[in-house]
């Protein structure tokens, strides 16, 4: 939803620092993970993960999260997918080129970062394109299997 | 029997420390103040057209910009103009918008296009597809400028597609990329740039500047950022036509941003034509002198015979003569060199 999407921005600091948590309790999960069986866990996880980051963040599950670098504001919900920024067409007022009844998702971004320790800096790095195969995966599963060595 | 000679065409070299052999980055690395135009690719089959269109600028600009498919509106490919405007001779700028093709065709046109003998890629992201006059088509976005500036460099630099396949030959190209200093967040702007250059771009060209001191202050932070002297700066310009298509741009375009003194100043004026080419020139002549400007790129969209003269009033090329068709230059060996 639009409005919790705006809220989650200006709480970016206190969902960066949930989430930092939540990832190292996943972490920790991974023996019970390997064990119940990652493909086996996949629809169920990523069915959660749906619902939480849909209501939050409108999140759109391209399966490779990136809120921690783009200050909590999804950059799938950008018309051009953008993911390194805004493009040059951000209108005066701060709405979107493609869409002018949406602030565009990078100044919310901007804003979220300026809020995270060290947003401004994640910003910097740049973040390659979509790996379209991960489409509807679920990315916190990702993560833990990346950070266990787990592939 | 003999058999019939295969087409062989002569492979330029790349001068020692340059990435393409191509003209552009000749000049913006001997310390000479670059002009670039852009060219409005035809919508028509006919290469002539291409090369009347580019003729306007003969011996005043040193690239020619080939849009792909600007404003998403449909016309002749990018790739096609700047192979035609190679084939003879001039160096042009292709264009690439990550709008309209997927990471496949694109490094495909990024080979392609340097096999013809294009030596400046600009990575774009790309204008929405609700702008141009296919607004029912998909808009693809595969990738974005940043992921295109890495691919691309990749392939030059490091001889591999993104799957990590290995291609034989490497293009030989000047990457640039665009960036709008009167863009919001004006304070982003910049370390946009700066990333735009981590990623791998040598040239900017930027959007239309019509506020100095924005444009002062956003090259200030480039500086701050340490990149000024990382990369060449190609400030965007080009003439109005009235006070009427000024405020229609920059109410309508997005991304244009004009401000109200200059619209006053249009209005103000007898000949608002002469006026628009009047204040380009000033424009020109203030660019020159701010530092980490490395050149201008002039737009003037339906105006583009224009551009000579207003070059040749901004006098920012000092009596330096740009390659043109037919030149019988010291640059022979510049002959083929896009």
């Amino acid at each position: 939803m639009y409005s919790v999407r705006l809220w989650s921005v200006r709480h970016a600091r206190g969902l960066n620092a949930f989430y930092r948590g939540f990832e190292a309790f996943l972490v920790r999960l991974h023996p019970l993970f390997k064990a119940i069986g990652y493909d086996r866990l996949e629809r169920p996880v990523a069915a959660v993960e749906r619902s939480v980051k849909g209501l939050l963040f409108d999140c759109q599950m391209c399966g490779q999260c990136a809120l921690s670098s783009t200050g909590m504001s999804c950059p799938m919900n950008c018309p051009k997918t953008l993911r390194n920024g805004p493009c040059g067409g951000v209108r005066a007022n701060g709405m979107c080129e493609v869409k002018p009844e949406m602030r565009c998702v990078w100044l919310e971004g901007f804003r979220g970062a300026e809020r995270m320790p060290g947003g401004v800096p994640a910003m910097q790095v740049v973040q390659f394109a979509v790996d379209q195969r991960l489409k509807g995966k679920s990315s916190w599963l990702k993560v833990v299997r990346e950070k266990t060595g787990d592939k | 029997m003999s058999a019939t000679p295969i087409a062989s065409i002569p492979v330029p070299e790349v001068p020692t420390g340059h990435t393409s052999p191509g003209r552009l980055e000749a000049v913006l690395r001997s310390g000479a103040f670059a002009i670039t135009a852009e060219v409005a690719p035809p919508d028509s089959a006919d290469p002539n057209d291409v090369y009347k269109r580019a003729s306007v600028f003969d011996g005043y600009v040193d690239a020619i910009n080939a849009t792909d498919g600007s404003g998403a509106n449909c016309h002749m490919s990018s790739v096609a103009v700047s192979a035609l405007l190679a084939r003879v001779g001039y160096s042009p700028v292709m264009q690439i918008s990550c709008r309209d093709k997927n990471r496949i065709a694109i490094q495909g046109d990024i080979l392609g296009g340097a096999a013809l003998g294009v030596c400046n890629m600009l990575c774009l992201t790309g204008d929405g597809v609700q702008a141009g006059d296919h607004p029912q088509s998909k808009p693809v976005f595969d990738l974005d400028c940043m992921s295109l500036l890495t691919i691309a460099r990749a392939l030059r630099d490091e001889l591999h597609f993104q799957s990590g396949r290995k291609i034989t030959s490497a293009p030989r190209i000047f990457l640039g990329a665009a960036e709008n200093p009167s863009g919001l967040p004006y304070e982003w702007r910049a370390r946009r740039l700066a990333k735009k250059v981590d990623a791998g771009a040598q040239f900017i060209q930027t959007q239309y500047c019509y506020d100095m001191p924005l444009l002062r202050s956003f090259m200030k932070e480039v500086e701050a950022l340490g990149y000024a002297n990382r990369v060449y700066i190609l400030a965007g310009v080009g003439p109005l036509r009235s006070a009427k298509t000024a405020e229609w741009m920059r109410t309508n375009v997005p991304g244009i941003h004009i401000p109200d003194a200059l619209i006053a100043r249009m209005a103000g004026s007898k000949d608002q034509l002469a006026e628009g080419k009047q204040i380009c020139v000033e424009l020109i002549q203030e660019m020159r002198e701010i530092a980490g400007i490395h050149g201008v790129h002039v737009m003037a969209y339906r105006q583009e015979e224009a551009v000579a003269e207003i070059i040749d009033r901004s006098g920012v090329l000092k009596g330096r003569k740009p390659w043109q068709p037919g030149a019988a230059q010291n640059e022979g060996e510049h002959r083929t060199q896009s």
